[in-house]
């Protein structure tokens, strides 16, 4: 977190960003290097480079910025991170990004904000991931034509790497795993 | 006897089975004790910061909190997949370098009863601690199989070496340390310049066509360098790298067959240890010819399915039916 990188006005998203991200971001000091979107192996399928992004988030285009699927298809690989010349964490600037356009219900990539969420749930849930009904159910919710396809892959993974079909045992320590989830949100909001 | 706490992780009990069975199996001969932490729970992967920073974080801090209060002797989280291992020492990180996120994360602790000291762990992938703390000495002397004519892609991936927090690992693009571990087993290792590329991550779930680019662009080089095999480090690696090969080939109209292993795999090998108790057979695509090159027989991989095999995960973007996995060169 930082302090306010603009100087006058409203708090812009830019400010949003920094403030929300943990430690210094530097997320302000963008030079427009591109070397960002140089480096990414995501890039492609992408709207925007992480360099158009931060151009956009410094000239406060909010729905420009909180609609793009740019963070959303970041495939978290630290390249540009290390590589920035201005020392920018980006993967931890997009998952802000991310975070935000959750909030604003502005984010428009379904398909991977979907994932995430499914996810989630099993954790929030078991304290566990559940890589078998993680990928079942975002099939069924996205692929569902394709279901039937899939069948004798998922019974490879099943019998093959001997992969469970049931949830995953709950950990013990489930209801306070919840009041710490709850409490964090609740800080979060704040 | 070294001891150490032991993160797991989620996929080292479904889908990396084979990764738990061979870090085991190559432990005890180095005398490394591994104290799994007591009812830890997912560190969330990439996907909880996306939707929620504060809870994912309070998520890990969780594992952090309990790996503090159950540590007894040992300051040290050894965590064998990539995503695992960043995760707590990015939690660990930010909590020590912002104080006011480490007492945000510590108050939604405090609701469960659970305080994490930050800095308090240090937070190490199981490979850092093999090559920097064991080390190769001790690694070598205990090569009783050289595996001497297997050449062996080193195959990082991306959140190991980047961005490094704990400064373990001499390049953040081209670190050497893997490469010199798979020497002192007597591999031939392959100078590979995609070591630290992305095998596509999350990508295979949301971006297929994306995601079997990365794969390919992977799994050509290291056949075109002449690999018998790609050793990895991470499970999500491995997984996208040899579950998802057929679906790759089928999107491209390819031949590959590249198996792709864990290292503890190739330890296990070089150490002596029976193929058996060592995971194998659990790949996709199978090692079994690949290690036939240096007389090491392990048990075939179970009959190859007709469809190629991965997470029931669509490919709309296909061109045609697969199923055409037939080796180029036979």
């Amino acid at each position: 977190m930082t302090s306010n990188p603009t100087t006058s006005g409203p708090p812009s998203l830019l400010h949003e960003v920094a403030m929300r991200t943990p430690g210094n971001s530097h997320v302000e000091m963008c030079i427009q290097c591109g070397t960002c979107g140089g480096s990414c192996p995501s890039a492609s399928a992408m709207d925007h480079t992480p360099r158009a992004l931060f151009a956009m988030l410094r000239a406060n285009m909010r729905d420009n910025v909180l609609s793009s699927n740019t963070p959303w298809m970041c495939v978290s690989c630290y390249f540009c991170t290390v590589r920035c010349p201005q020392d920018i964490h980006i993967t931890d600037v997009m998952y802000t990004i991310k975070n935000i356009s959750l909030e604003t219900k502005a984010y428009q990539a379904k398909t991977a904000s979907d994932f995430s969420k499914t996810f989630i749930r099993w954790v929030e849930n078991y304290g566990r991931s559940f890589e078998v009904g993680l990928a079942g159910l975002h099939t069924l919710k996205h692929f569902a034509g394709r279901l039937l396809a899939m069948a004798p892959m998922a019974i490879g993974m099943i019998t093959k790497k001997g992969m469970s079909i049931t949830p995953p045992k709950r950990i013990q320590g489930m209801d306070q795993l919840k009041k710490i989830l709850k409490r964090a949100k609740e800080l979060e909001a704040a | 006897m070294s001891e150490y706490i032991f993160y797991p992780g989620c996929s080292i009990e479904s889908s990396a089975k084979a990764y738990y069975e061979s870090t085991m199996a190559i432990c005890k001969p180095l005398g490394i004790a591994l104290k799994e932490i007591d009812d830890w729970n997912c560190c969330g992967a990439t996907e909880y910061l996306s939707l929620n920073l504060t809870p994912a974080y309070a998520l890990i801090g969780r594992n952090l909190a309990l790996a503090e209060k159950q540590a007894n002797g040992s300051q040290t989280v050894v965590a064998p997949c990539s995503a695992c291992y960043l995760n707590l020492a990015k939690a660990d990180h930010y909590m020590y370098e912002d104080k006011a996120f480490g007492e945000k994360i510590n108050e939604a602790l405090s609701a469960g009863g659970l305080h994490y000291t930050p800095g308090k762990l240090a937070v190490r992938h199981l490979l850092d601690v093999l090559v920097n703390e064991i080390g190769l000495d001790k690694i070598r002397a205990q090569v009783s199989k050289p595996l001497a004519g297997l050449r062996v892609v080193p195959y990082l991936g991306c959140m190991l070496p980047r961005p490094d927090y704990g400064e373990r690992y001499s390049d953040s693009e081209h670190p050497l340390e893997f490469d010199e571990l798979l020497q002192a087993l007597g591999a031939e290792v392959i100078d590979f310049p995609l070591k630290t590329a992305c095998c596509g991550g999350h990508m295979t779930q949301i971006g297929p066509d994306t995601a079997f680019e990365l794969i390919r662009r992977l799994i050509a080089a290291a056949s075109e360098s002449g690999a018998d095999v790609i050793a990895t480090v991470c499970p999500m690696c491995q997984m996208n790298l040899d579950a998802f090969q057929g679906q790759m080939n089928g999107y491209f109209h390819t031949h590959y067959k590249m198996p792709v292993l864990f290292f503890t795999q190739l330890m296990g090998i070089a150490f002596g240890e029976k193929p058996e108790k060592l995971g194998f057979g659990q790949e996709f695509v199978s090692a079994r010819q690949a290690l036939k090159r240096i007389g090491v027989e392990v048990p075939e991989a179970a009959p190859a399915a007709k469809k190629p095999a991965g997470l029931p995960m669509p490919s709309p973007l296909q061109k045609k039916p697969i199923g055409t996995t037939e080796e180029a060169s036979q």
